[in-house]
């Protein structure tokens, strides 16, 4: 297929692997390539690790040297987020109300921190989704600063456990028993939970948030459904993210938690998607969005061959990780609620992996705790659908 | 072909031994990348550049 000119809205990991792809598979003629963040691309795991603790400098999170995005030979428009689709017109409208043709779409846009909505933004309250987000953080983590971060899913956990580090207060509030409950189950969740009670962090589970306390303009407590008011010199809501499709709206685009695609990542003809915003159906595990750093790179590079007539169903097995404190934990698969069974070492101590199977003894998802070569091992059980002996 | 890792980003991922057996591998404690070879032979090009490719720490760069 040839394309004249291919536009790409969103330039994270997976709008710039897309980008990439479609040079080195031959794409030869304009890339337009458009952002309302005015950074160059940078990566987001590190925001809620090494750079939060102040390990990294700013710079270390460039997705690429300058001259490889020169080396794309695109036209960038950085800082100007698009507001609009015309599929019938082929073009997407900029905020700035330019009007950029393309016949090639690629969708990138990610997702934005969800927020609560009696959480005015008050300094001392934060999200955590972009640099400047965890800039503003790290300023104010600081030796004895009362830390309340409300949900204890894998950023709450992480920055928990960076402020914790820090020599904060650090307070975490969530709604289930268990950190990490609804995404690794309860043996691992209170495994996280003891690591973190551990490190002197205090977990609130069970427990919601029900309004917050200003003083003078700045956040200063909060207060739970039970009435009981916390110290919060710091608040971090992790409560997870949302798609960012508002500029789809009426395109004809199908929006339903992300953009709906199917299985080659293509969402009309001509239109493709990637990373987190996308909704395809994985032709093994179903229809799948995925909030990974992993998945934004191959999903890229899958939505890109699409666009130029290289369909391949996109049937990635998923992989994640999370750095706690001096724990990695690795996951590959599609993990539920349901609990872990260890095929090496004790969920209770030490390291471990462990394996979550289906109803006739098939390996659905593996998790390790500071186990990264058995982890690969058993990543091969996970792709030939095997039995392992727990 | 050179190939230069960065440990300090590295994540354990595993991702370039998937794609590359013959010149990654993870060291056994924390899972960071061991180089077999820093300059290995060109069929095993297109195995290095995915391995570069699909690291989610960015931490493989691959020269010429």
């Amino acid at each position: 297929m040839t394309l004249d000119q291919v536009v790409v809205v969103g330039v994270s990991a997976a709008g710039l692997t897309a980008a990439e792809t479609l040079r080195r598979e031959g794409h030869g003629g304009r890339l337009v390539l458009v952002d309302g963040d005015p950074r160059p691309p940078y990566d987001r795991p590190p925001l809620s690790k090494q750079l939060l603790r102040g390990d990294w400098a700013e710079d270390k999170l460039a997705l690429r040297p300058s001259s490889a995005l020169e080396a794309l030979d695109a036209e960038w428009r950085l800082g100007v987020p698009a507001d609009h689709l015309d599929l019938g017109a082929r073009h997407v409208r900029l905020a700035d109300g330019a009007e950029v043709a393309f016949d090639g779409l690629v969708i990138a846009t990610g997702v934005r921190a969800r927020r609560l909505p009696f959480v005015s933004g008050s300094p001392g309250a934060h999200v955590l989704r972009t640099v400047e987000d965890a800039l503003a953080l790290r300023r104010e983590l600081v030796p004895g600063a009362a830390v309340v971060v409300v949900g204890a899913g894998f950023l709450g956990t992480e920055a928990a456990a960076v402020a914790a580090q820090i020599g904060c207060h650090v307070t975490v509030i969530d709604p289930l028993d268990l950190p990490l409950q609804r995404q690794l189950g309860r043996r691992i969740g209170g495994r996280v939970a003891q690591l973190h009670r551990d490190h002197g962090v205090t977990l609130l589970c069970g427990r919601g948030v029900a309004d917050v306390r200003e003083k003078d303009g700045r956040t200063v407590g909060v207060v739970l459904d039970d009435g009981a008011e916390i110290v919060a010199d710091v608040l971090l809501v992790a409560i997870g993210a949302e798609p960012v499709t508002d500029w789809l709206r009426g395109s004809g685009l199908l929006l339903d938690d992300g953009v709906q695609c199917d299985e080659f990542c293509q969402a009309a003809p001509g239109v493709v998607a990637a990373g987190d915003v996308a909704s395809w159906l994985h032709p093994a595990l179903g229809r799948l969005r995925l909030e990974h750093r992993m998945n934004a790179t191959e999903q890229g590079m899958a939505a890109a061959k699409t666009l130029l007539g290289q369909r391949t169903p996109f049937a990635p097995v998923p992989y994640f990780w999370s750095d706690q404190y001096d724990v990695r934990i690795q996951v590959y698969g599609r993990p539920t609620a349901d609990d872990f069974a260890a095929v090496e070492g004790s969920l209770d101590e030490g390291p471990f992996a462990a394996v979550q199977h289906d109803a006739d003894g098939r390996v659905t998802a593996v998790a390790g705790w500071n186990m990264p070569r058995q982890l690969r091992a058993l990543r091969q059980a996970l792709v030939d659908q095997q039995p392992v002996s727990c | 072909m050179k190939i230069h890792i960065d440990e300090d980003k590295c994540v354990g991922g595993g991702q370039c031994v998937l794609a590359a057996p013959e010149v990654f591998d993870q060291r056994d404690d924390d899972g960071i990348v061991i180089l077999l070879q820093d300059s290995p032979p060109s069929d095993l090009d297109a195995q290095v550049h995915e391995a570069a490719l699909l690291c989610p720490a960015l931490a493989i760069a691959v020269e010429g």
